[in-house]
């Protein structure tokens, strides 16, 4: 029988081990695994490089793990958001190191390491600074920069259902980049609102299936505090 | 730089106006992004019987007004973290299909917010200086460089009067030559191969003085 339910935040962060790469879903605080995170904190790995569209807001969550200094590296596409101060300190110290990927690139190299495709061109960032010591080709008239698959060692994302073979529904713009980090990385961890027994998820609105998740963990937090 | 002699009755457009002026622009059918900030506030002015879609990067296509008190639903955000409804007919995405759509042309038109415009088009609406701390881009360069249309929605200077619609931009830029049409509180301006162009200007304004808030030479239509 697969099941791939586990008890608790801290069983499932239990293969996380130092100088990872870490995917971490969420946009915002919306569909952001918050309590695996936390887990994560708890657990004391060092030396992470975090990919995420932001980069932590107040003092929990991807705050509190960079605030610990277990991040060595952020790749993201926004950390300047209201309330990231955490990030804007360690920056300015020199304690951390940052990768600003644009946005859609970053969401497309996520998918390119999901789907098997080593790198990829694109006109984002063409004649930008973002594009300085990359590879550029023209194509169609057009200039494209070469971009690079970001495969992760884990994924911690969010999703609302789950079945234990790790089938995955999300609600709302909680989806975001859960769907595409959890095909991203070798070893998917999800926490989940609803865990419900295999066969009744409707197989039309499953969009992660369970072939990409590993680990599951019920968390009905109820709904995400967006300050 | 600063206009030594502000025109009496000169009819500048508030942050409402200007909003106001870009939707009247947006035709129906359109699928539509709107930047962070003054661009945001361009979905309250189309008319509801118009049907725009209204796309968000965070995987949200078909954004409806913002909520009623007591109907607010954290579940969903837009960009910008507000919280917002979903028109009917409405539908969520991955990030990954968000920005399909985005740098796969389906994107009739993005509204920019910017803080400089260059007469060739550039756009440098992302970072400060080359060396800004914890820069943060977004989805900036994805929508500059796969909207169809750019148009930027920007106050015409800075609040020192300093002009934003430049010869070269000085900051760094998001996309080079992506920006086709200039909304500001004073006027309309398009993006030609032969430099700005001046579409309409507020009541009030001479064209010597339009041209006295703009760095880059301005023609008149």
């Amino acid at each position: 029988m697969i099941d791939k339910i586990v008890a608790s935040a801290r069983e499932a962060v239990e293969p996380v081990a130092d100088g990872m790469t870490v995917l971490i879903g969420g946009f915002g605080q919306v569909g952001t695994p918050n309590h695996l995170i936390e887990a994560l904190c708890e657990k004391g790995v060092r030396d992470l490089v975090v990919v995420s569209n932001n980069a932590g807001t107040g003092t929990h969550g991807l705050a509190r793990l960079m605030a610990e200094g277990r991040v060595r590296k952020v790749i993201c596409s926004y950390p300047r958001s209201r309330g990231s101060v955490v990030l804007e300190e360690l920056y300015r110290e020199g304690r951390i190191e940052l990768e600003i990927v644009p946005q859609g690139t970053l969401a497309e190299r996520l998918r390119a390491a999901g789907a098997g495709i080593p790198a990829f061109y694109t006109p984002t960032a063409a004649g930008t600074l973002l594009a300085e010591g990359k590879e550029t080709r023209i194509f169609g008239g057009r200039a494209c920069v070469l971009e690079h698959a970001l495969p992760g060692d884990v994924a911690l994302i969010e999703a609302w259902e789950a079945d234990r073979w790790g089938n995955l529904t999300f609600r709302k713009s909680g989806r975001n980049f859960n769907p595409v980090m959890a095909m991203a990385a070798r070893l998917t961890i999800a926490q989940v609102h609803h865990v419900v027994p295999l066969g009744t998820l409707d197989p039309e609105r499953i969009v992660t299936p369970g072939v990409f998740v590993d680990r599951v963990v019920h968390i009905p937090y109820g709904s995400p505090r967006l300050t | 730089m600063a206009v030594k002699t502000e025109t009496i009755g000169l009819a500048r457009r508030d942050r409402a106006a200007m909003a106001a002026r870009v939707a009247a622009d947006i035709p129906e059918g359109w699928v539509v992004n709107l930047g962070i900030g003054l661009p945001t506030l361009v979905a309250d002015h189309v008319p509801p019987d118009r049907e725009v879609i209204f796309q968000s990067e965070n995987g949200v296509i078909a954004m409806g007004p913002a909520p009623l008190p007591g109907e607010e639903d954290p579940w969903l955000i837009n960009a910008g973290k507000q919280m917002v409804t979903l028109r009917p007919g409405g539908s969520f995405v991955s990030q990954a299909d968000s920005f399909a759509l985005i740098r796969g042309g389906r994107l009739d038109l993005a509204v920019l917010g910017a803080f400089e415009v260059a007469e060739n088009g550039d756009l440098a609406n992302w970072a400060l200086a080359s060396n800004e701390k914890a820069p943060a881009v977004g989805g900036a360069m994805d929508l500059a460089a796969g909207a169809r249309r750019v148009w930027v929605l920007m106050e015409h200077t800075t609040k020192d009067g300093t002009p934003r619609l430049v010869r070269r931009c000085r900051y760094p830029l998001t996309a080079p030559r992506c920006v086709s049409r200039v909304y500001t509180d004073l006027a309309v301006i398009d993006v030609t191969a032969e430099g700005f162009l001046v579409r309409e200007m507020v009541a009030g304004l001479s064209r010597e003085s339009l041209q006295s808030r703009t760095d880059a030479p301005l023609r008149f239509a």
